[in-house]
């Protein structure tokens, strides 16, 4: 790791604001064509209903590199998950695009894999654990042997080689996730994307699926990003946090995390650095929910 | 002790039933009430292998052809309509016409078309079953979980995949309770069908007796017409509980939690 900035203040990333229509928004870290994994440019989406447009996401630009655990972190109602269904290919953006390994997205690109919060409506309940974290890898034709490989080797990743004849309603919640998140790494993904993953188990389980994302991450370099409305947890998790604004949502700030890679839930968070970081994060949150504007500051500036 | 509990719990009422006849007919003089002698005599004398083989497997026969082709029917149509919402538009007013249509009315017109063989009646029965069947697979199909559906697009399982693991398990619950409901709807067309110029059947048996006043023969006629339909559902159960295991395992979960 870079040694530690002197100064309490986190590093901003900062990519170029010629990257921007208008040349006046803030975004995202950047990086040149080719060298970034997943790429987004001027993302909009505006909902058409009767009453109107609803403008959800106004403007995203950022870049994930490869290899990197990235948090996308924002106050409830800022587009979160329209911004991740956009990425992911599920929902066709009104403006913008997205860019994986250089090809543009308009359907859920093949080297991709998504969990989401809702596990238990995330996993068939008609299929035991096994057959759950095998059925992707079986539609793609993959042979017998080296799908036996893969769904073994997830499963042990995740700590569940002892439950595969189990029904997922059988499992508890932190479980069940436990399979999605198998599930997804059997799939061999490039990115993975994670939709408040934890939001819906409890604390002490929480703990033990954020290790265990940082596990799974660094053994297989894959690239993560990770949703969350969860300040702990993202400055925990990320080798990078991204803030968002409120809804019409743009970025606020892209920061770096500068905490060691070796992470501990006691000593991690207990430690100077990251107190320093989640005051940092929280400070941003509490301005994007008290309806600040960095588009329009950005604009007076 | 359970086992035996659970065996008298099944047996009570029908026990019961049977004894009320026995004491009622017993003092009885109406001639429209056999006793259990009368009765026990005219079933072992009127349903012999010989009438098994001309009368019961020939009606039985159209019955299961009738609701396999039900049941076919009923999913693929009911998968189309199910997934397309501009086949769903095209064909409700439609639907709801046919549907609005005693099948029993059509018999005359079926025997112009069709002609008078197993073909019309099979014809009949499928008529009034596919509904039930069809109907609830469109839901089924509808009603499908969105996060399942978005995490099986993510994960690509695409086209004939999609169908095979996803719409069809998931619609499964709803297909197996239309199915429950097309059984006694296919037999009551399969008893009706063969009241109109037929020579042989269950149907015709029945309305034989009846018109030529063997009345104990008329009613254990319709004992074995109750007989069916107790087999029919108790195959029926079997089959769901092993088809539906998950989701009856899922239901007990979330209602003890």
């Amino acid at each position: 790791m870079t040694t530690q900035p002197a100064e309490h203040n986190p590093v901003i990333n900062q990519g170029s604001m010629a990257d921007t229509p208008d040349g006046q928004l803030p975004v995202g870290l950047t990086l040149p064509d080719g060298e970034a994994l997943l790429s987004v440019r001027n993302l909009k989406k505006v909902y058409q209903t009767d009453g109107g447009g609803i403008e959800a996401v106004r403007n995203l630009t950022f870049d994930l590199p490869k290899g990197e655990l990235t948090c996308l972190v924002g106050p409830s109602g800022s587009g979160k998950t329209t911004l991740l269904k956009a990425i992911s290919g599920l929902l066709e953006p009104t403006a913008g695009e997205v860019k994986l390994a250089g090809k543009l997205v308009t359907s859920p690109p093949k080297n991709m894999a998504v969990v989401f919060q809702e596990y238990g409506r995330s996993l068939y309940p008609w299929m035991r654990v096994r057959e759950n974290v095998e059925l992707p890898l079986k539609v793609q034709g993959m042979d017998k042997a080296k799908r036996d490989q893969l769904v073994d080797e997830a499963l042990e990743a995740v700590g569940l080689d002892h439950v595969p004849r189990s029904y997922p309603w059988q499992l508890s919640g932190g479980m069940q996730q436990r399979v999605a998140i198998a599930r997804a790494v059997a799939y061999q993904p490039e990115v993975l994307l994670m939709d408040e993953p934890f939001a819906a188990v409890d604390a002490q389980t929480r703990a033990d699926l954020e290790d265990l994302v940082r596990r799974v991450w660094r053994q297989l370099g894959v690239t993560i990003l990770f949703v969350t409305h969860d300040i702990d947890e993202s400055v925990y998790l990320g080798s990078r946090v991204v803030i968002l604004s409120s809804s019409p949502t743009v970025i606020q700030q892209d920061i770096k995390i500068d905490l060691p890679d070796e992470r501990d839930q006691l000593g991690t968070r207990s430690s100077q650095r990251f107190s320093e970081l989640r005051h940092h994060v929280y400070e941003q949150i509490q301005l994007a929910k008290e309806g600040f504007r960095p588009d329009a500051a950005k604009a007076q500036a | 002790m359970r086992f035996l509990k659970d065996f008298l719990h099944i047996v009570a009422l029908p026990a019961l039933l049977i004894a009320a006849w026995i004491l009622w007919s017993a003092q009885s003089t109406s001639f429209f009430v056999p006793t259990l002698e009368q009765m026990s005599n005219a079933f072992s004398t009127t349903w012999t292998w010989g009438r098994m083989q001309s009368d019961v497997f020939p009606s039985v026969a159209r019955l299961i052809a009738g609701l396999v082709l039900s049941i076919v029917i009923g999913i693929v149509v009911g998968l189309l309509v199910g997934s397309f919402r501009w086949l769903r538009q095209l064909m409700e007013p439609t639907m709801e016409f046919f549907r609005a249509i005693p099948p029993t009315v059509l018999i005359p017109v079926f025997m112009l078309l069709i002609g008078i063989g197993d073909d019309m009646k099979i014809a009949v029965i499928v008529l009034g079953a596919v509904w039930p069947i069809l109907l609830n697979t469109i839901e089924g199909v509808r009603s499908m979980d969105e996060v399942l559906s978005d995490t099986s697009h993510t994960y690509r399982i695409d086209g004939f995949a999609r169908i095979r693991y996803l719409i069809l398990p998931s619609a499964m619950p709803q297909i197996m309770a239309g199915i429950r409901q097309s059984l006694s709807i296919a037999l009551i067309l399969m008893v009706i069908s063969e009241m109109f110029a037929s020579s042989a059947g269950l149907g015709y048996t029945i309305i034989q007796f009846q018109r030529s006043f063997a009345i104990p023969e008329m009613w254990s006629g319709i004992v074995v017409l109750g007989l069916i339909g107790v087999i029919m559902s108790c195959i029926f159960q079997i089959v769901e509980r092993s088809v539906l295991k998950w989701y009856h395992g899922q239901r007990e979960m979330e209602n003890a939690g």
